[in-house]
This record gives C-alpha cells, structure tokens and sequence, in this order.
C-alpha cells in the first residue's frame, strides 16, 4: 500500500466513520439505518477537509479525484498542478466555473479552506501553503 | 357562448379597440377569455423557401429534434449530431432491462417489472405549457392526469407532531380554518375598520364563514362544518354504524412550530396547479415520438462533439464517433442549431464572439437527484388510501410521489422514493454510490411509510451531476447573470444558434426547451429568407 492509497483508503475512513459520526445530528441520528447523517438545512454540516470532499467534491470529481469523461469533463483533482495557487481553487469555491455551481457559499469560510488545504495537500498535490479561513472570507463576493 | 344578446364577443372587442384603444381591447380580451398568458401561439409558419440551405442540430434533446423537425417541415435539408444512442437527451423514462451508467462507471440495470418506470428527468406537464402539449397532441403522445395535489398525501417534518406524517387535508384545512377564524373574529372586533369599508367586512365575513369552515359563531372548532373540509374522526356510513363522529382540528400553534405549512405552497404555485399531465408509460415518449417523427437517418447517435467552427458559408462540427472507436469525423452545413447542454458546450472550442462565448460560460447547473423504487404491493394505495400526488417531507429524500396511473389495481409499483433539487443533500446524495442511495432513500422513506422495511424490492438512482450527456441538470441562473448575458446568449452569432431550456425564462421545464427552439429556429428562417 503506497502513501497516497493510504491516505485516500484514510479519507474514506474519515468520512464514512469518524466525521460522519461526529456530524449526526439528533434527529436523523435516530435512524440509525439511514446514517450517517447528511446535512440539515441549506449549508453542509460536514467538518473537516477529508469528509467534505468525500461528500461533495466526489459527488462530480470522483472519490479517488480522478474525475470522468463524458459528453465533456470534470477535471482530475489528482496531480492538477492548476492547484499550485491557492487562490484558484478558492475562486472555483466561491464563484464556480462554467458549469460548476458555487458550492463555498455553502460552506463557512473555514470548511472552504479545509477543502481547499486537504484536495492541496491529497491526491498528490504537494501544495503545503495553506489558506486561512480569513482569506476566504476576504475572496468572498 | 360565442353570442350574447344577439351581440358577438368579436364585435364587442373590436368596437372596445376601435373606441379605446388596443389596450382597452387587451383587457377585455382577458376578461371574455380569448387572450392567452403563454407565449406560444400554435404550430409556427416557416413560409417561404429556403432554397436547399442545411442546417446542422447538435443535441437530440427537445429543444434539438423541435428545432430539426420544423426546419425540415420547412424544406431545409437537416442532421443531427448526438451524444447518447438514443433520443430524448433529459426527456426520458427508465424501465425494467434498462442500464445506465453514470460518471465514475457505475453501471445499474434497471430491475422494475414491465410497465413501470422512473422518469429520471422531467416528469410533470402544467396545462399552460402550451408547447409540450400541442407537440404531444401531433406526434400522438397520449396523456394522462399527474396528480399534484393528493389531499390524503403526507407532510411531515422529523420535528413537527413527534415525527409522525400529518395529511395534507387536515394540515391545509386546519390552517385555513384558523386563519379564517382569526381574520373573522379580528374584523368583527373592528381592527380592519381603516382599510375596509363596513359592506365589504360583512362579505369578507362571510366568504371567511364559507370557505374556512366556520360555524355560526366564527369558530373552527370540531363540528358538521369543519368536518366538511377536513374529513372526520369516524366517516358517515350505512346502517346503524352510521353516524359520523367529528376530529378534533389541530392547534394552530402546531401547524405554525412543526412547519408543516411549508409543504403546502408547492400546490398554490403557478407551475404546480392543476391540471399537470404525463404520458402514459413514461415521459421518454416524447421524445421517442419525435425521433420517429424526423426522417430516417435524421439523427447520427455516439457522436461526441469536439469543436465546432465557422465561417462566411458555414459551419463545421467536428466529432468522435463512439461506436466506431472514436474515429473523428465532420459534419457542415450552412447553418448552427446548438441545443447541446451548456455545461458541455462549454468545454467545446466553440468560434463564437466574445459576448456568447461569456455566456456559454456564465450558468452553472443545477444538482438533482431521483430514485425510484419498486414494491411488492401498492401499500400506500391499500393501506393508507394514496392514490397519486406527493407526500413532501424535511429529510433527505424531501418528496415521496405516487406512481399517477394503475390505481387500485393491486400488484406492484414504483414509488419516486427522493427528488432533492439543488441544496447540501443533493450532492450528497450524488457522492453516494447508486446503491447506497437507494439504500439511503428505503431507510428514510420507512419513517413515512413503515412497509418500505417489508415491501421493498428494487431501486434505481439518477445523480443528475454524473450524467454522461449533461453533467448537470439544468441551467441555474442568477437574475444578475440572466442580465448580464442572456440576450447574448439567444443571439445569432454568424451562423451559430443556441437552443434549450438554458436559452429561455422555463429553466428546466421542457416548455423552455421548445420554445426556445421555436424562437431560433423563426429568426434563422428570416435570416435565411432576407439572405
């Protein structure tokens, strides 16, 4: 097991167990049999760069980040060396592009920065320069 | 009805517009009923000849096959360039020995029994979507009543009366109620005595008396006529079991704290109201009735698009044909029609000017999520007496809609066990992988209907984001980008057009898509005629 399965096959174990548990809420965590829990209300409740990206970016980017190919694409977050500036994934989160739909304005500013510091830091980005929720916020429309 | 009193509607409005103008004659139009809101006015006239000119239609969609089909009715020469290996793009019925495969690879078969289906996409017709039903009406698309609004469907909030679904009747008829009480009972003491005349509080105390289900008193209370709206405690039967027995409404604090009330406006909306129809046996019949409308060979499938160009005489679409290993190959013609998604044209190296091509870029799209999922037995026709309509809820799933045909027939049905728009949930949902999903929406589904636990067989998940031919549901604008760049998006620029729900004010109904196509397709033909 190579270092970066071992962080992806750690992601999922984030996601699926650890933050997920922390995130239940009271009410659906009543149903045990629907967990674990998926957000309440109009913003994600998910904490946390790994569960956050298992649970929304992985909805288009994949859950090992290799994106698809279809009628047309969405990008790979592996090895994308366009996340080199921080800034750009933070704009994609604030402002979306194209197609993609501005997902940060649900998220607080510190969930957009962990997103942004773990798809950085994961799928073999070596980006260590990590962004604060203060320069969310600053980027913010 | 056309004459009154010897005196036709006609000549009463062209004296009204002879008299006071077209303004006036509008207005009286409207009020006798021959005025129209929808812009659709009838089948469109092509006249003239276009002299052999062709035209090229990427997108077998709606929007693509209308535009294609009235362009060939009008003597242009027509292809079409599309993606899937079949037709109908959104427009689209998934049923038992279907697969589908998603982004990522996922691939489901479709394990429903014959006859039932999902529609993954558009599923409900307004009746004043004008479009979609004069188009169904000439390709033979038989209809059938989709029930919106079912009074003894669900609403229920995990929080809101302990958990347990609360029927839309009472919900509704209880909060009328009240309200009509309090209106009543505040007019009565005077409090609207500054903003209506005394004759009209005594009306407006009466209308309230008559359609909230007061008594004599103004009061909604448990009687003969509250149990008139709301149904009762003990229904009036036959013999000596027959007397009714009146329920107690519920507290208007509760209806007020659960929320409950929030479920009701998707029956008072405008596209909501009734009538709505759907085809029999799946919405995908629309479009399969276009493809069989449009000339054989019209329509070339496993055609991905890479980029289209033009120039002074035309336009050439280069694409990967699928099914022969990716081989590219071109298409020309002198003419564009563009109905491709614009999450997908987007991506395309499209010879635009600046101005459209910022507008191809400008809309994300809308996430969407549907599961349908197949029982042993019509529970909710047997034991809770649903037939049709939408149970509407604050979990995950947010509706439950009931299979709109077969009723009361026994056997077994599909149920649209989720249908998340846009919202945390909905991406969720899509980050699942499909049986997750389906398993995700048994689990919640059951704290509506507990026999989901027992009389579930089958599902099917459609992640509108991991759809191969869209990557997306539907264009979701801001009223600032509509602003900024939906004129330039409708333009014609050179020769290249766009056209679908995207290119209209219907975003994500399939009226949008045709009547974009219909607004295109007339400005190209008297650029064709005025060439």
């Amino acid at each position: 097991m190579n270092v970066s399965s071992i962080s992806r096959t750690l992601a999922l174990l984030l996601a699926t167990c650890g933050g997920a548990a922390a995130q239940e809420h009271a009410l659906h965590a009543a149903v045990p049999s629907a967990g674990p829990a998926m957000s309440e209300g109009k913003t994600f409740t998910e904490s946390g760069g790994a569960a956050l990206t298992a649970r929304v970016c992985a909805a288009c980017h994949q859950a090992g980040g290799e994106g698809a190919v279809g009628a047309a694409a969405y990008p790979a977050l592996r090895h994308n060396q366009k996340l080199a500036s921080a800034g750009y994934p933070v704009t994609l989160m604030l402002y979306g592009l194209r197609g993609m739909p501005p997902l940060g304005r649900m998220m607080s500013d510190t969930q957009v920065a962990d997103v942004v510091n773990y798809v950085r830091t994961h799928f073999d980005n070596p980006y260590g320069d990590a962004v604060a929720p203060g320069d969310v916020k600053a980027a913010r429309p | 009805m056309a004459e009154a009193s010897g005196f036709s509607r006609r000549k009463l409005i062209s004296l009204v517009g002879a008299a006071a103008g077209s303004a006036a004659a509008y207005q009286v139009m409207t009020s006798l009923g021959f005025a129209e809101e929808s812009p659709y006015r009838g089948p469109i006239r092509l006249d003239g000849d276009p002299k052999g000119a062709s035209v090229l239609v990427l997108g077998a969609g709606l929007a693509g096959m209308t535009a294609a089909l009235e362009l060939h009715r009008a003597g242009y020469r027509v292809q079409i360039l599309e993606y899937n290996t079949r037709a109908g793009g959104r427009n689209w019925s998934l049923r038992g020995g279907d697969t589908y495969t998603e982004l990522g690879g996922a691939t489901q078969r479709c394990d429903f029994d014959a006859g039932l289906y999902l529609n993954p996409g558009p599923w409900r017709i307004p009746y004043h979507h004008h479009g979609v039903l004069d188009y169904c009406r000439r390709l033979g698309v038989a209809l059938e009543p989709f029930i919106q609004l079912n009074h003894n469907a669900f609403v229920h909030s995990t929080a809101g009366f302990g958990g347990t679904p609360q029927r839309i009747r009472t919900v509704k008829t209880d909060f009328d109620g009240a309200t009509a009480e309090l209106l009543a009972k505040a007019t009565r003491k005077g409090a609207l005595d500054a903003e209506v005349s005394k004759e009209d509080q005594e009306i407006l105390i009466e209308a309230l008396r008559s359609l909230g289900g007061l008594d004599k008193d103004l009061a909604y209370r448990a009687g003969p006529e509250s149990s008139e709206f709301r149904g009762y405690a003990h229904d009036p039967g036959g013999g000596l079991s027959a007397r009714p027995v009146d329920g107690e409404p519920m507290a208007l604090h509760d209806i007020l704290t659960s929320r409950l009330w929030r479920g009701l406006q998707n029956f008072l909306l405008y596209e909501f109201q009734t009538t709505m129809f759907q085809p029999v046996g799946g919405m995908g019949g629309i479009g399969e009735a276009f493809a069989r409308a449009l000339p054989p060979n019209t329509i070339r499938y496993g055609a991905k698009v890479t980029t289209i160009a033009q120039d002074g005489h035309g336009v050439t679409a280069t694409y990967q044909d699928l099914a022969n290993g990716g081989a590219v190959r071109q298409a020309q013609a002198d003419w564009c029609v563009c109905a491709l998604p614009l999450t997908v044209l987007s991506q395309i190296p499209t010879q635009v000017g600046p101005k459209m091509k910022a507008a191809i870029d400008a809309v994300p799209y809308a996430s969407s999520v549907k599961i349908g999922l197949q029982f042993k037995r019509r529970f909710w026709e047997e034991d809770e007496h649903i037939f049709g309509g939408i149970s509407y809820t604050d979990l995950p799933i947010r509706q439950i809609s009931y299979p709109s045909t077969g009723y009361n027939a026994g056997g077994k049905g599909v149920l649209l066990g989720a249908y998340t728009w846009n919202g945390p949930n909905s991406y969720e949902f899509t980050a699942l992988s499909p049986a997750e999903r389906v398993r995700r929406a048994v689990a919640y589904g059951s704290q509506i209907h507990p026999q989901y636990r027992t009389e579930f067989e089958t599902g099917i998940a459609v992640a509108w984001h991991r759809v191969p031919f869209t990557l997306g549901c539907a264009g979701d604008w801001t009223d600032a980008a509509r602003a900024e760049h939906y004129d330039n998006l409708c333009a014609i620029d050179g020769r290249i057009m766009l056209a679908g729900e995207h290119a209209s004010y219907i975003p994500a109904w399939q009226e949008g898509a045709i009547l974009s196509a219909l607004d295109t397709v007339t400005r190209l033909h008297k650029r064709v005629l005025a060439a």
